[in-house]
């Protein structure tokens, strides 16, 4: 029942998959203790079932429309468009989803497929603390224990999101080793699933991870590009020239860009420029091939292979890896990856908040640097899609203190 | 390699001390030094390897100057060495030349703990063309086929986890090591089977060996004690862990 209708929805959700090895290209894999393989066959396995499966895609659509509120709008922002002076802006608006990013697509998707494999608990992690949310989430509607690790650095920057995850009844376990952010969240999340393998899933939050995690969370996140796609196809009578997304692991952006893989369209990926000097999460422009959390893509590493600090503003994008199908991607030309700085993001917030009355998370924040830029380039022709990924709630006490705001 | 049976492997992390620390494991009665080479994200490993490891990388130890240990170790004591580290670390250095400069240096196997069979294709061939041996875990969570694949991939001996979950010691084995051995052994064939995760006390080490395992692994234990009470303490508890062993 994945979408087959290319007229309306572009390329299919599992379209392109890996190969047998789990590999796009020389990227993915499966790099991990022995311990889980077992369980990743497992999961391969639950997957294929029930992707198969029509009950599966009955229940994850009814709860994506009742429960998540989609098809999330696609908005023409007229007053960031006309102050650019350049293509229409679009924004897909994920920020509207349930919980307030995407991040609730893929949760809610993998819960199922837990269930349906008899996993009682969840293990997850979380940077900005909208995945943590989602689990926290989806765990709560389908009675699932959840246990969340976050860096310690993570939950003084994103507090609103930890609190968030205590309502829903979601365990958080502060992580305080190397830099307490998500890469260290993963590294302990990664160690719980392999000590509780048997009865755990392991609820990934992006894009990346050992195979079949980095195209479960594209097949689950895809939803994003197939409806955005036909809301052009209607709203603007036109495809975009080009979509831009946030770059963390990366699952917004494979979600957004998926369905226009075979259009001539654009795929511009933004990651964390950070302070715009050596410190920043620019994974794909500026780090090497190396296995990062189960799969082979660009890392941020020095030259023995040891993983650099990183740092971003954002939460969610201050991360030292990235999926392997945005490695391949990027390898193939097909998609571009462009960094944007702490500082750029902030004015692109300002410019959203005030422009257009909506308050974008500082993940998005970055996507809307660029695009801002690209529909300036374009000219008053064209149309630039942005992937909305979330809303910035979460960052408001960051923000504010930052400012010295009351 | 051949490593005698029954066997004691103490894994140490690479630092300054570690050649005194294998001599001291030797005297104890270590047949086999297991040599970590710190890597920034250890998932396999538990909170004493984290921070063995990272200590190890705060004093600038890098896979070079691991390598260079391995050689003072291999100038000091007269037991098979086995480098144990993680995949970025080996293609970080190039796989060709980590095995190279590993068997120059006296590794006579290696361990890389995110590197399954199927994924070790290029490693296989850079080891066997430098006569080093690989080897594959297998564990209680395995199904038959990897069991197999794995067992009859490992040369020099396979490496049995008898826990589930990362490295560090515990109370009590898996209860499915005897069924997981069983099938070991069946494809393992005369390879040496030792049993390693969580082994911290002689009574572990005894229930191994009952078991049927030809031996045993101590990293998380041998470090604690180290922390405890240097290359005396590893001493004392390696002498006490190899008594568990048959004579
Ligand atoms: C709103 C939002 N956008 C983007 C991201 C980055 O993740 P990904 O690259 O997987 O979309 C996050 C992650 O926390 C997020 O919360």
């Amino acid at each position: 029942m994945s979408s087959t209708n290319t007229a309306q929805h572009g390329t299919p959700a599992d379209a392109y998959p890996p190969d047998d090895m789990g590999r796009w290209g020389e990227f993915g894999g499966r790099f991990v203790p022995e311990t889980v393989m077992a369980a990743l066959d497992e999961l391969e396995a639950g997957m294929n079932e029930a992707f198969a499966d029509p009950a599966f895609h009955a229940e994850l659509a009814l709860l994506a429309r009742d429960f998540v509120g989609r098809p999330t709008p696609l908005y023409l922002a007229e007053r960031l468009t006309e102050d650019v002076g350049g293509a229409r802006i679009w924004l897909k608006r994920e920020d509207l989803a349930h919980t307030g990013a995407h991040k609730i697509n893929n949760a809610l998707g993998q819960a199922i497929i837990a269930k349906r494999l008899g996993k009682q608990r969840i293990v997850a992690e979380t940077g900005a603390g909208q995945h943590g949310v989602a689990t926290a989430t989806a765990c709560a509607r389908f009675g699932l224990k959840a246990v969340v690790y976050m860096g310690e650095e993570d939950m003084r920057r994103q507090r609103p999101n930890v609190v968030r995850m205590k309502m829903l009844g979601a365990e958080v376990i502060p992580v305080t080793n190397g830099a307490g952010t998500l890469k260290d969240a993963l590294n302990d999340a990664i160690r719980d699933w392999i000590a509780n393998v048997e009865d755990t899933h392991y609820l990934i939050g992006t894009a990346a991870g050992p195979h079949p995690y980095p195209y479960l969370v594209r097949r689950l996140q895809a939803v994003i590009g197939q409806e955005s796609r036909a809301q052009m196809l209607e709203r603007a009578g036109r495809l975009p020239d080009a979509v831009v997304a946030c770059v963390g692991g990366g699952s917004n952006a494979i979600g957004i860009f998926h369905s226009f893989r075979d259009d001539p369209v654009r795929l511009i990926g933004v990651e964390a420029g950070g302070t715009g000097g050596a410190l920043h999460a620019r994974s794909l422009s500026g780090g090497k091939v190396s296995i990062l959390h189960g799969s082979r893509s660009y890392v941020l590493c020095d030259d023995d292979g040891q993983v650099v600090e990183t740092h971003s503003i954002s939460a969610g994008l201050d991360y030292p890896g990235v999926g392997p199908e945005h490695a391949f991607l990027h390898s193939t030309g097909r998609a571009e990856f462009i960094g944007a700085t702490d500082d750029e993001s902030l004015v692109a917030f300002d410019r959203l908040c005030h422009l257009e009355g909506i308050i974008p998370a500082l993940e998005t924040s970055h996507a809307l640097v660029i695009a801002e830029r690209i529909a300036h380039d374009l000219g008053p022709t064209g149309d630039v899609l942005v992937g909305l990924s979330g809303r910035g709630d979460k960052d408001v006490d960051q923000i504010a203190a930052r400012r010295g705001m009351e | 390699m051949n490593i005698p049976r029954p066997s004691l492997a103490v894994y140490l992390m690479a630092n300054e001390d570690a050649p005194a620390l294998a001599e001291a494991a030797v005297r104890g009665g270590a047949t086999v030094i297991e040599l970590g080479i710190p890597y920034s994200d250890p998932l396999a490993d538990g909170t004493t390897i984290q921070r063995a490891a990272q200590a190890a990388l705060d004093a600038g130890i890098t896979p070079e100057r691991a390598l260079e240990l391995l050689a003072e170790i291999h100038a000091r004591v007269d037991v098979p060495l086995v480098p144990m580290t993680y995949g970025a670390i080996v293609e970080g250095y190039g796989i060709e030349a980590f095995c190279r400069d590993a068997a120059k240096a006296g590794a006579e196997a290696l361990i890389v703990a995110d590197i399954p069979p199927e994924e070790s294709g290029p490693l296989r061939d850079a080891a066997a063309a430098e006569g080093v041996d690989l080897i594959h875990l297998v564990a209680p969570t395995s199904r038959p086929e990897r069991i197999e694949s794995a067992a009859a991939a490992s040369t020099g001996f396979v490496y049995l986890v008898a826990a589930v979950g990362v490295t560090g010691a515990r109370e009590n084995l898996d209860p499915r090591v005897a069924e997981l051995l069983e099938r070991t052994r069946t494809a393992a064939g005369d390879t040496p089977i030792l049993g390693g995760f969580g082994v911290s006390t002689r009574a572990h080490v005894e229930g191994l060996i009952a078991a049927g395992t030809d031996g045993a692994i101590v990293g998380s234990a041998a470090i604690d004690a180290i922390e405890r009470g240097g290359p005396e303490a590893l001493e004392a508890l390696v002498r006490d862990l190899a008594a568990g062993l048959p004579s």
